[in-house]
């Protein structure tokens, strides 16, 4: 009789289904997981530590950083937190744009996550569809704040500045013909509105076509349905959040029961799921995309006809606009300070979560009455998601500690953080 | 909101008495401050009672008020007055921390009546920290708690599994106490006639970039409205 032993497998930090710099030691028995354990930190940059450290606004930048696929949302609560601590409200041209862009954001994460938990469970082609939609996306953050990525677009009393009339277009090179930016050009007509609403137009057909590839998809079926189960239950004592719980089937989103900026002015669906499996949770992010297609299309009729301040109009808190600083030395003032100093926050506390396409992303701000903050906690999802990796895992096969690994929809820079 | 929040800090209150040792409201936020003694007793209650059902332990992080209402005006680096040239000192005299070092702070969140609660507990030794841990309540603090330890020192008894999680293994210190430079202590790099990575005193000095200030204008107290009066 051969020798039967049990492994310890060490899986990752660099693997390319780690979603990152995720380390897993996996006690095997056979090739059933027994415990499953995580080690992370690998990517811990101490961001609340150094945040502390700095004026209020240097740390909208950090926040991209965190959840490095949904960058404006995770800014979204920064800024919330600050302005319930200020007491200051954004004017309602600037709500429109932030959850116009919070919502271009859920699909740019949800389309990332879609491409990649495909290609790690075998499926090659969804992944190339996904990131031909996601550099649309990524053209319009490019359009209104001059980053694909890193945006660093809102800011406490508004956004940055307003929507632009025209998108950046291409200019012919060495590598590109005349010819071919043309082509490239003519979806750039227009101003960024009209570029985001073609992309809307042809959205849901693309959402489609991902469906297609997976949804009635023996193989897809096969590595998910019954993998992962959570019961409601369990999901909220984990501390879930966002499509994680509302794939275990409860309707819990922070857009519709805690709505923070125009959420309640907006006619969207909450998609919530049954088994609490992979498969489920698929289905319920795969909606989202489709409410979040619809909500961008609101926003942009909404932003279409009220044109107004995208910045609240206190120049202790936001800066005056350049012209004014040429002629008016309080302007320049204010620039001044803030820009040195920055603003001094009230003292006391807050908590503000958004509904992060992860799920609930908090900011929670002790204000000792500084210009920096006191401290700042990061409340990831991820964080707890990643927590329950165990419970998930024990008993699966060791493939499906991937399919696990994809539906969490782990990224590093906001467990780490 | 603000009338469902006072009304929900009276319950609590009202509910557990003794146990709670203050309970506020700021900013539409019901914080309340627990005994240490009596905190599994009281989230147990918390999670299970029909009226209040919070059954999610959203957040978990620790807090060091070595540090709180400090301010850098005064240096011995920067220059013989420190950053507070042309500026009278006594208009920037902050709130000093006179409390318990170490707090430990939890964010609940009820999901069958869609409220927030804040929970505050005070670690009572400032030298070593203990807590007692709410990982039988809510499995979600496991980790959150390893975290609080690993960054703060704080200890959580009855813990499962206390040990470090961000930080680097062999780490020594909890970086995010206010008197752990923001710098650290060490620095890693290659070395190549080791042929291995090696830890280092760090070489580079921690620089106050834009020196930490609190004003109390005007403008900030009318901003504050119910934050500058809970203070």
């Amino acid at each position: 009789m051969p020798e039967i032993r049990n492994f310890t497998l060490n899986f990752g930090p660099q693997h390319p289904s780690a979603h990152g710099v995720l380390r897993l030691v996996l006690e095997m028995d056979g090739e059933v997981i027994e415990r499953a354990e995580p080690h992370i930190g690998l990517l811990h940059r101490a961001t609340e530590k150094l945040a502390e450290s700095k004026p209020f606004n240097h740390s909208i930048g950090y926040m991209d950083r965190l959840d490095y696929v949904s960058m404006m949302c995770n800014e979204h609560a920064y800024v919330l937190a600050i302005e319930k601590l200020l007491g200051i409200e954004p004017p309602i041209r600037a709500q429109y744009i932030r959850v116009m862009f919070d919502e271009v954001t859920r699909i740019l994460n949800h389309l990332l996550w879609l491409g990649s938990h495909a290609l790690d469970i075998g499926a090659m082609t969804v992944f190339l569809y996904c990131f031909r939609e996601r550099e649309d996306l990524m053209d319009c953050y490019e359009a209104v704040s001059g980053a694909r990525m890193h945006a660093t677009y809102y800011r406490p009393g508004g956004v940055y500045r307003d929507l632009p009339e025209e998108m950046p277009k291409y200019r012919p090179s060495k590598w590109r013909s005349e010819r071919e930016v043309r082509r490239l050009n003519a979806e750039r007509e227009g101003s960024l509105l009209d570029f985001l609403e073609r992309f809307t137009e042809r959205f849901p057909k693309r959402v489609d076509e991902y469906e297609t590839l997976l949804t009635d998809n023996r193989i897809w079926k096969q590595r998910t349905v019954g993998i992962g189960v959570v019961p409601p239950e369990r999901a909220l004592a984990l501390g879930f959040s966002g499509p994680m719980l509302r794939g275990s089937g409860i309707a819990w989103d922070l857009r519709k029961k805690q709505p923070y900026e125009v959420y309640d002015r907006l006619d969207f669906d909450i998609p919530v799921g049954s088994n609490g499996d992979c498969y489920d949770r698929y289905l319920v992010r795969i909606e989202e995309m489709r409410q979040s297609n619809r909500i961008i299309r609101q926003c942009i009729d909404w932003l279409r006809a009220n044109p107004g301040p995208v910045m609240v109009d206190d120049h202790k808190v936001a800066p005056p606009p350049r012209e004014e600083m040429k002629r008016d030395m309080e302007a320049l003032i204010h620039h001044f300070k803030l820009f040195s100093e920055g603003y001094c926050v009230p003292e006391g506390e807050a908590y503000a979560a958004v509904e992060h396409p992860k799920g609930e992303f908090g900011i929670y701000i002790v204000s000792d009455g500084a210009n920096k903050p006191y401290r700042l906690k990061i409340r990831a999802p991820g964080f707890a998601h990643l927590s329950a990796m165990d419970e998930m895992a024990r008993g699966h096969m060791l493939a499906d500690v991937v399919a696990i690994i994809g539906t969490q929809d782990i990224v590093f820079g906001e467990i780490d953080r | 909101m603000t009338g469902a929040a006072d009304k929900l800090a009276e319950r609590i209150r009202g509910r557990f008495g003794e146990a709670v040792r203050a309970c506020k409201v700021a900013l539409g936020e019901v914080t309340a401050e627990i005994a240490p003694e009596r905190l599994v007793e009281v989230c147990t209650a918390l999670r299970d009672e029909p009226e209040l059902r919070f059954e999610q332990l959203m957040d978990l992080c620790g807090v060091d008020y070595l540090a709180y209402g400090e301010t850098d005006w005064e240096t011995t680096e920067a220059s013989a007055t420190g950053f507070s040239r042309g500026r009278g000192r006594e208009a920037d005299e902050g709130p000093r921390w006179k409390g318990p070092r170490f707090a430990v702070v939890y964010h609940l969140l009820s999901v069958t009546h869609n409220r927030r609660l804040r929970l505050r507990v005070f670690a009572p030794d400032d030298e070593f920290p203990v807590v007692p841990t709410v990982t039988g309540v809510w499995p979600s603090a496991n980790w959150y708690e390893r975290e609080a330890f690993d960054l703060f020192g704080i200890v959580f008894e009855g813990h499962p599994d206390l040990r470090r999680i961000l930080t680097d293994y062999g780490f020594v210190g909890h970086p995010f106490r206010k008197d752990f430079p923001l710098s650290g202590h060490v620095e890693v790099r290659y070395d190549p006639e080791r042929g291995r990575v090696v830890y280092e005193p760090v070489s580079i000095e921690p620089r106050v970039n834009t020196p930490r200030v609190i004003r109390r204008d005007p403008h900030c107290a009318r901003a504050g409205g119910a934050a500058g009066e809970e203070a």
